[in-house]
């Protein structure tokens, strides 16, 4: 039994020991018939190959898509393509590059910055991608190029859209702006798609939709010479075009809000509290964007990032500012909501605040004190006593959480890229970012939007917006709808919100009344309006700390220590179709500067007077 | 009574004494070094199709290191535990495959991926190593060679898992797990009768396939037939692989200086061909070398197999090295223009991930095979 057995595997051995030489020696016939295979690709037909690849003539091109057009609430076109020819070298073709330009400049005016942006985008380029040499060349440059081309191999020209922005210091913020596709972005970008593209939404709306604005590429079968010149197309897939975007900006309005921040640094954000729609998203000073789309020169550019100004700083979405007053009716909704206040309850009011038991004492900006004043009243003068003491019964976790639900301290969600989220503190961020615990102290400083407070325009545009509502909480949008060109209807882009609930409802408009009487006979009562009922709030913040015995005195203090003037307001009172957050740098008092600027904006819109005027060439000179 | 291992095979002699490194890490050392070296290569080839872009090679760089880990560590497990796991292992990716067609991703217009959330899984590589192992299992349980049942059998379940990828559809990916299926009936032994019936049976079924495929599967096998026919289309990926081989001639044209390759001429040249871009910038002595490397590696398996101890071990180590000469000679004959185009990459040296992984696990289990010995005691 056992011998038999054994007989048994042995035999079994012995075949798969048969079966797998068998199988060895298939694959090694198998893998020689390749051989030979290539033997006669590689050796027998080599020439006749290499007489194919010198003139290998079917190429398969990307078709770049068309770039979507912007434009804003009344039809005004914002960013356009534009045609253009420009001259192109791919260097990996090229022998002797500086022999082929010095030739190339013979032919064609190569001007030093044409080099120096050449040089400079060498650096950044795609291997095999041609880089521009030069742009814009005129009918005449093409012309005499297309004669001698041909002595000029690896150069070539290509006809592309260029981004330009017509409005471009009124739009540079906003929009952003499109430039060359560089080596980081390469790799998040999905290469087929972008295989014909060269340029990229670089900030801004450009960026935030640069899914919805690309398109997608198309491909073309080419028939090519020698040098690689197509002469004719065998086939082609067209590209389908990135769509063409609305937007809810009125670049009227956007002018208006400009021109009315005028020389001063500051930004202003105007928002339909109905919709999250944006108005206007100015910051000011801007710059020119069409700069950045074929590269911005390094003179240019350094003196962009040298501008004690700063230009290129973005102050409605990035700018983070202490909010100061302007959060003063957001803490007193606070203190109604938790039930610490009512709108009947009165504090009173010395000049100053201290916590028991601690000789430090908090100033109210009335040295002499306002006396006893119920919510209404606190917020109609901004007595700081009155919101410290009401800060200080509710305690940091209580406010830090209901001025949350407002979007102080998150992103808003705007799509203009780059958004930064200001700072709400709390007793957790103080642990884990300071490694300190909280002290009561700091509690007051928050109450009045002071201290490690930190909110932007936008933040305080959203949150004024959503008292407009009565809570309803809308992520700003820029753009209204995308439209695919030629297609009848732009689809429109979700909206999305939430809602904050009060106990009780009618707090809602006791914190509007007040703010209402803010603008009627308090610290804003220079705007007061006959033909509509503003809400607002006025707000100072501080640029450095006094001693506890020093005096602000703004007319000894240079202008970059100044405060920062704010200013947030929403009408008509009944049916709030614009709420908007303005901040002057170093502008002294919220109510005497910032406030201004909001009234000329919100006459401008709710009287329908936002027609653009005197823009383009003419500008500036 | 036991009977021991020692009794059986002449080689076993070697293994009375104490078991060498090599043995104790589970790895066998002419494979393991054949495979860097191939890999090595690889990366170099890598580096020049994507055109010097040293991300694509670090990405490569990456998966290898993980491929390599994961065969090590299948190497550990003895054949025995893999043989209880076989069924559990084939019913799950059969019930995956199932799954894929009712609610799989959709990527570059086939159903391939299961999402899983954090990852992203293609459960018909899977199948390329539950198959071999299911079929190794069934078999082994009784006497070689097998008998006719045992053959239908092992079709059948062949089958499903076949039919199921084809769908998705994956031309590639269902070739190479019928082919698992087919070697380990043949190294099991199926007699030649069998062999000729079953090439029939195939034969019979052929023109019902070709009602089966989709259109874009059929017109690669009639540009196969006649690539002049489409120059435009389906045809211009063998057209432009032939001119980028023939042109590199004896020496090709030297690393990074494919012309063919760079001038974007050729098409998928990182991926399914990329031995194009070998042919071109290395020539007909690059390829010689490289088709050496690969025809060292599936013989060192072969003498595994028929080295092993049990037939489990000789069943799955014969099939799974002959699953990797499929994969080489499909590739490599698809590239020069011998067999049609079904998307198999180049074992090892095409970018991506899927597939390296899980024929290193093969490998694994190869070295496994070869490793793992019941030693004699005299």
């Amino acid at each position: 039994m056992l011998e038999a057995n054994l007989e048994d595997r042995k035999r079994e051995g012995r075949l798969v020991s048969i079966r797998a030489l068998i199988a060895g020696l298939l694959a090694t016939a198998a893998l020689s018939l390749v051989v030979v295979r290539l033997m006669h690709l590689q050796v027998d037909q080599h020439d006749h190959f290499t007489v194919l690849s010198r003139d290998n003539r079917v190429k398969v091109q990307p078709l770049p898509p068309a770039r979507g057009l912007i434009y804003d609430a009344k039809g005004v076109l914002l960013a356009d393509n534009h045609p253009s020819f420009s001259l192109e070298i791919t260097i990996e073709k090229v022998g002797d590059l500086d022999a082929t330009i010095d030739k190339l400049s013979r032919l064609i005016g190569i001007a030093p910055q044409d080099r120096a942006r050449f040089e400079r985008q060498k650096r950044q380029r795609v291997r095999f991608q041609g880089v521009p040499i030069r742009l814009n060349l005129t009918p005449t440059e093409v012309a005499r190029f297309a004669v001698d081309g041909h002595r000029f191999p690896g150069v070539d020209i290509r006809a592309e859209l260029v981004r330009t922005y017509p409005l471009g210091e009124y739009t540079a913020h906003v929009l952003g702006y499109v430039g060359r596709i560089n080596e980081q972005e390469l790799d998040r970008i999905d290469k087929s798609n972008y295989a014909g593209s060269h340029f990229i939404g670089k900030g801004g709306l450009e960026k935030a939709h640069e899914a919805l604005l690309h398109g997608q590429v198309g491909y073309q079968q080419v028939e090519v010479n020698a040098r690689g010149r197509v002469i004719r197309t065998l086939e082609s897939q067209p590209p389908v075009s990135g769509k063409d975007l609305h937007l809810y900006l009125d670049i009227g309005l956007q002018q208006v809000a400009k021109e009315a921040l005028g020389e001063e640094r500051g930004a202003v954000v105007a928002i339909d509290p109905r919709n999250g729609g944006v108005l206007a998203l100015v910051s000011n000073p801007s710059f020119d964007p069409n700069l950045f789309v074929e590269g911005i020169s390094q003179t240019d550019y350094q003196a962009l990032l040298s501008s004690p100004d700063k230009p290129l700083y973005n102050r409605a979405v990035r700018g983070q500012y202490p909010p100061g007053s302007t959060i003063k009716q957001f803490v007193a909704l606070a203190g109604l909501a938790s039930g610490v206040t009512t709108s009947r309850r009165a504090t009173y009011c010395s000049g100053a605040f201290s916590l028991p038991g601690h000789s430090h004492r908090f100033r109210c900006w009335r040295r002499g004190g306002h006396g006893a004043l119920n919510l209404e009243q606190a917020l109609v003068q901004s007595c700081d006593v009155y919101f410290y003491d009401l800060a200080n019964r509710m305690g940091i976790d209580r406010l830090s959480g209901f001025l949350s639900d407002f979007g102080f301290g998150t992103l808003t969600g705007i799509d203009v890229a780059g958004e930064l989220g200001g700072l709400m503190p709390t007793r957790e961020w103080k642990q884990r970012v300071r490694k300190q615990a909280w002290y009561p102290g700091e509690t007051l400083i928050v109450g009045i939007g002071q201290g490690s407070f930190l909110a932007t325009p936008l933040q305080l545009a959203v949150a004024t917006a959503a008292v407009a509502n009565h809570g309803k909480v809308i992520r700003p949008q820029v753009a209204r709808a995308a439209q695919t060109p030629g297609a009848p209807a732009a689809e429109q882009l979700p909206m999305v919100s939430h809602t904050i609930e009060l106990g009780d409802k009618q707090q809602w408009d006791q914190i509007i009344e007040a703010m209402a009487k803010v603008v009627e006979s308090g610290t804003a009562r220079r705007i007061r309006s006959t033909e509509y009922r503003i809400a607002g709030k006025t707000g100072t913040s501080q640029v450095f700390s006094l001693g506890q015995n020093q005096r602000y005195n703004a007319a000894t203090l240079p202008k970059h220590l100044k405060d920062h003037a704010l200013f947030v307001a929403f009408a008509p009172v009944d049916d709030p179709r614009i709420a908007i957050a303005v901040i002057v740098e170093n502008g002294g008092g919220g109510g005497a500067t910032a406030a201004p600027v909001a009234r000329r904006i919100m006459d401008a819109y709710l009287g329908g007077a936002t027609v653009l005027t005197d823009v383009g060439g003419e500008r500036g000179d | 009574m036991a009977i021991r291992s020692s009794n059986y095979f002449p080689d076993d002699a070697l293994d009375t004494g104490q078991p060498g490194l090599w043995q104790r890490i589970h790895l066998d050392a002419p494979l393991l070094v054949a495979l860097l070296a191939l890999c090595g290569f690889g990366l170099m080839v890598l580096f020049s199709a994507s055109d010097q872009d040293p991300a694509a090679v670090e990405r490569q760089l990456i998966r290898l290191g993980i491929a390599f880990a994961l065969m090590i560590a299948v190497a550990q497990i003895p054949p025995a535990r893999l043989r209880s796991w076989s069924p559990l292992l084939y019913g799950v990716g059969v019930a995956m495959l199932i799954a894929v067609l009712l609610f799989g991703d959709i990527g570059k217009g086939a159903q391939r991926w299961l999402d899983f959330g954090v990852v992203r899984f293609q459960p018909s590589e899977l199948l390329k190593l539950a198959v071999p192992m299911m079929l190794a299992w069934l078999l082994s349980a009784r006497a070689l060679p097998p008998r006719l049942l045992w053959v239908v059998l092992s079709a059948v379940l062949t089958l499903i898992p076949v039919v199921l990828i084809a769908k998705q559809p994956d031309l590639g990916t269902s070739l190479l797990v019928a082919s698992a299926g087919v070697t380990v009936l043949f190294i099991a032994g199926m007699g030649w009768g069998m062999i000729l019936a079953l090439a029939a049976v195939v034969a019979a079924v052929t023109p019902l396939v070709w009602i089966g495929l989709h259109d874009y599967q059929r017109d690669r096998v009639l540009t196969f037939l006649n690539p002049e026919s489409d120059p435009l289309g389906s045809g211009y990926h063998i057209i432009q692989s032939k001119i980028a081989i023939g042109s590199g001639g004896i020496d090709g044209k030297g690393w990074l200086n494919g012309t063919q390759s760079h001038l974007e001429f050729l098409p998928e040249r990182n991926t399914d061909f990329i031995f194009a871009v070998i042919g071109e910038e290395f020539g007909f002595t690059g390829i010689l070398a490289l088709l050496a490397l690969y025809l060292f590696i599936i013989l060192r398996g072969l003498v595994i197999a028929a080295g092993a101890q049990d037939r489990f071990g000789r069943l799955l180590a014969g099939a799974l090295t002959l699953v990797f000469f499929v994969y080489v000679f499909v590739n490599t004959g698809m590239v020069t223009g011998l067999l049609p185009v079904v998307g198999v990459p180049l074992p090892l040296i095409s970018y991506g991930g899927t597939s390296m992984v899980t024929l290193m696990a093969g490998f694994g289990i190869i070295m496994g095979v070869h490793t793992h010995r019941i030693r004699s005691r005299g």
